[in-house]
């Protein structure tokens, strides 16, 4: 075979898909006969056809659980007129021709589904063509149904199989030319086809990153500083080395400057099995050389981190003047809240072959980001982006983790030092001790009241460490995009509103995690809108609602402000409050709200929040019983994320948030002390189970004709405060610490 | 020298008598459909049937699964198509699908044991197993049309 690369950055197959000016490369396999007529061809990046009529549909995102990897194949497939059924879904390697990888900030569909769209028009217009030409007709007189191009008016009928050859002979359509099919003709998009990965997970065939394999490979894993930048003074491993099955032990730097996504060093032990390398690791005796961070110790730093948001910061939005309105001496409300460290705790831990040969790396691996294990991996060897060749596998829950390859760099420089294959294993403790943590973060809030209740000044202040610091040390403001999720873009009707932020230094890894920094911001913002509704004596729904005034498209200008809004402009993506009451209004309905009077500790609460530009209310009923156990018997989510793809999906991933927002509500905590993470697995870092999830979570689509927009974060934010304020309703007592364990509600 | 049965293959292991069935299963038969989650018997993802009850493989050694019969999500049905696994892929419960193997075989475990649980039946057999991507829902529900108790 020989590969034809051909320059389509012209084209308009993969607007959206890239940002301007990138450069795209098409590649066609094409027999070395140049004589033969191509066989099959590749009318996009995305979508290849072969001779026996198997539409290929490349899978560029990384399948965490989404369905993306079946989603957005079956938009194309839809489109190009294909037959599900003689589909086949390839996963594509890392390489910068598809545009982001990065599955991650809830933006898969939003930023592809148009190039998938146009993926599968022009196929299915080439075909057309094709079969046109062959018949001696007009292409518009065909159509494409369940892999065949059919000639209306006669009922000719040939399959994609037997008009490849002619297609691949054809120029690629212009945009101008393409015909997008009517919604009323969508076999697959709505309609909740099964994902493509359900025998395989549930048969145990699937494939994740701890089960890749490479034949001769070792199995390592890590003793890792337990300070972060800590490095290693000594070690002793002759004990260690005495375990049958144990091959070495090979000592790793520690990272230099931020960690990025750089290893964290320390020693590791290689061995021919698991169980070995576990066995030989406990007993590697490590003299350790600690940090600065050693100092690290979560009670004295939450204390200052509350201090700090009691005195002025950073203004970084500011309208009219709160202070004046302050001044006046009327009724104010202050509370203070704060959110722990927290840790993804995917059910499969961080794990990566690699094999280092000939002065390339390749490798297997669960990740988000295929790209960004490209640029650790080169940058960690010191060699060329395109000598890394990353495979990506099924992974076992991402939550932002995974797009951060640190464990693809521990295998790749322990197979260059080998000589040999290397799988590196995390086991659980690694997992929780050594993760990129969600911030911590302390949020203070003050507002005065007016005589009917509502704010006529609105302060609200966090402190916390940023995710800056993972890419530049010693960064410790709030980042725009940071300020960006749910802090500055608060959209009530305000007349006075000031938002501030402090600093903060990290001591240990900051990292994104599901819903980011939504999670903290949301809590504060809407467990504060809660006691003000209390403090006035309102409905808290009704409360919401004059919260949000108007209907209206959010106007930032002339705050010192710029809105990030997930990167997206606010003429496609506005900041509708509109759209946020009608949430509100729905999830309350379904709720039974108005209904459901608070009392014998049985209580709903709610909370709405706009993240990765959508809408969503949730309204939670808890039960407390009299020990201050609390079980959420129901979860109402309203969702308005624009057009849907797949509705189950949608619907699995709001069920799921619900799940997550309560592990964090409830349960979540790291901490530290002297610098080193206490927490080691699900007995003392727990998640919820079964009967502490919500036992019923129902998910309510707003049909919507706006675009699409994200799915797998915002049902996150809306959790904690809504779980948090029916607390309050049930019991009157208020949390503003969380987890809510730590609380006793008897 | 360890004797065992799994998925209906008799096998001998002369390795370190306490290594857990875990690594057994997974690194040197090379059925890795049996997930590590934990090591310490918390999370379920490694739950595999011995005599017909649901284990965990992370904390069993290989000398306590000595002369038992075990079952493995590859052995739980010749063609995948246990109630339990057909119920699941009726239900779509899976999301990422790691934990979902554990999931399978407890609820396997649990019908056979109580044909037509209850849901504080499932929340008691099943609060041993994590899914962190929260599919608990759909776990209770397909339980139950395993059970033949409701539809998909």
């Amino acid at each position: 075979m020989k590969t034809f690369i051909e320059n389509i950055t012209r084209r308009e197959l993969l607007q959206g898909a890239l940002s301007a000016g990138a450069l795209v490369l098409g590649a066609k396999m094409i027999p070395q006969n140049a004589e033969a007529a191509p066989t099959s061809w590749n009318p996009s990046v995305y979508l290849g056809l072969e001779p026996d009529g198997t539409v290929v549909i490349i899978a560029h995102r990384s399948e965490m659980g989404t369905g993306i990897r079946s989603v957005l194949p079956m938009v194309v497939a839809d489109e190009l007129g294909a037959d599900w059924k003689h589909v086949r879904v390839e996963q594509a390697l890392g390489d910068p021709k598809y545009g982001s990888q990065n599955t991650d900030g809830s933006c898969s569909i939003r930023d592809f589904v148009d190039a998938m769209h146009v993926a599968g028009a022009t196929g299915r217009l080439m075909l057309q063509r094709a079969a046109a030409n062959k018949w001696n007709v007009k292409a518009e007189d065909t159509r494409a149904e369940n892999g065949h191009i059919i000639h209306t008016a006669s009922g000719k009928k040939l399959s994609f199989g037997e008009l490849v050859a002619d297609a691949a002979k054809l120029p690629v359509p212009a945009k101008e030319d393409l015909h997008f099919k009517p919604e009323s003709e969508y076999k697959y998009i709505g309609k909740s086809l099964p994902m493509i990965d359900a025998v395989p997970v549930t048969t145990g065939t699937g494939v994740f990153g701890i089960d890749a394999k490479m034949p001769g490979m070792l199995i390592a894993m890590v003793e890792r500083p337990p300070v972060m930048g800590g490095t290693v003074q000594s070690f002793d491993d002759a004990e260690a080395k005495k375990v049958p099955g144990v091959a070495q032990t090979i000592q790793l730097d520690t990272f230099k400057g931020a960690p990025m996504f750089q290893q964290l060093g320390g020693v590791a032990i290689l061995a021919n099995s698991t169980w070995a390398a576990m066995q030989g690791r406990k007993k590697l005796k490590i003299e350790w050389n600690n940090s600065a961070n050693a100092a690290f110790d979560s009670d004295s730093y939450k204390a200052d981190l509350r201090d700090k948001a009691k005195k002025p910061q950073k203004v970084v939005r500011n309208l009219g003047d709160v202070d004046a309105e302050f001044g006046k001496g009327g009724k104010t409300v202050e509370a203070e809240y704060y959110v722990p460290l927290l840790s993804h705790a995917p059910m499969e831990p961080p794990a990566a072959v690699a094999e280092y040969k000939d002065g390339k790396v390749v490798t297997w691996c669960a990740t988000q980001n295929p790209q960004a294990v490209q640029d650790a991996v080169s940058g960690a060897l010191g060699i060329d982006k395109t000598k890394v060749e990353c495979h990506v596998t099924l992974l076992g829950g991402g939550f932002g983790r995974k797009s951060k390859p640190d464990y693809v760099v521990e295998a790749a420089l322990l197979s260059r030092k080998t000589g040999k294959p290397v799988k590196v294993v995390w086991t659980r403790e690694d997992d929780i001790r050594f993760d990129y943590y969600h911030a911590v973060a302390a949020m203070y809030m003050k507002a005065s009241l007016g005589s009917n209740g509502m704010p006529t000044a609105w302060l609200q202040r966090s402190v916390f460490p940023t995710i800056g610091s993972l890419f530049a040390a010693g960064a410790d403001y709030g980042q725009e995009f940071e300020m960006g999720m749910g802090w500055t873009d608060l959209p009530f009707a305000l007349a006075n509103h000031r938002a501030e932020n402090g600093p903060a230094k990290n001591h240990v890894r900051i990292g994104w995690m599901r819903a980011v920094a939504n999670i903290y911001h949301a809590y504060a913002i809407h467990s504060f809108a809660d006691e003000l509704a209390v403090a006035a004596g309102k409905d808290r729904v009704e409360y919401l609602m004059s919260l949000l005034g108007p209907s209206r498209k959010v106007d930032f200008t002339g705050q010192g402000m710029k809105v990030w809004n997930n990167g997206q402009s606010l003429d496609k993506y506005p900041i509708d409050t509109g759209r946020l009451k009608n949430v509100l209004e729905l999830a309350a309905t379904k709720s039974g709200w108005a209904n459901k009077k608070a009392g014998n500790r049985s209580a709903l609460g709610v909370a709405v929040h706009r993240s990765f530009v959508s809408n969503v209310a949730a309204v939670v009923q808890v039960d407390v019983d009299d020990k201050g156990k609390v079980i959420i018997p129901r979860v109402d989510i309203a969702v308005d994320c624009g057009r849907t793809v797949h509705p189950d999906r949608v619907k699995a991933q709001f069920e799921g948030a619900a799940v997550f927002g309560t592990s964090i509500a409830m349960l979540g905590e790291i901490t530290a002390k002297d610098g080193r993470v206490m927490q080691r697995n699900f007995n003392d870092y727990p998640v919820a189970r079964m009967p502490e999830a919500p036992k019923e979570v129902h998910v309510h689509i707003v049909p919507s004709k706006e675009p699409h927009a994200g799915v797998g974060e915002p049902g996150v934010p809306p959790m904690a405060p809504a779980i948090c304020n029916a607390i309050y309703a049930a019991t009157g007592k208020r949390v503003r610490d969380l987890p809510v364990k730590r609380h006793n509600l008897a | 020298m360890v004797k065992l049965r799994i998925n209906g293959v008799n096998r001998q292991f002369d390795g370190d008598p306490d290594m857990p069935l875990l690594w057994y299963v997974r690194d040197n038969l090379e059925m890795t459909g049996t997930k590590y989650g934990c090591g310490m018997g918390l999370c379920g993802a490694c739950t595999v049937l011995i005599d017909g009850k649901a284990t965990r493989s992370c904390t069993t050694p290989m000398k306590a699964a000595a002369g038992k019969k075990i079952t493995t999500i590859e052995g739980l049905h010749p063609k995948g198509e246990h109630p339990v696994q057909t119920a699941w892929r009726e239900c779509a419960v899976a999301q990422c699908g790691y934990c979902q193997s554990g999931q399978i075989m407890q609820a396997a475990s649990l019908l056979s044991e109580k044909p037509k649980p209850t849901d504080k039946d499932i929340d008691d057999a099943m609060q041993g197993n994590i899914c962190r991507c929260g599919t608990y829902q759909r776990i209770r529900k397909a339980i139950h049309v395993a059970a033949g108790q409701v539809k998909a």
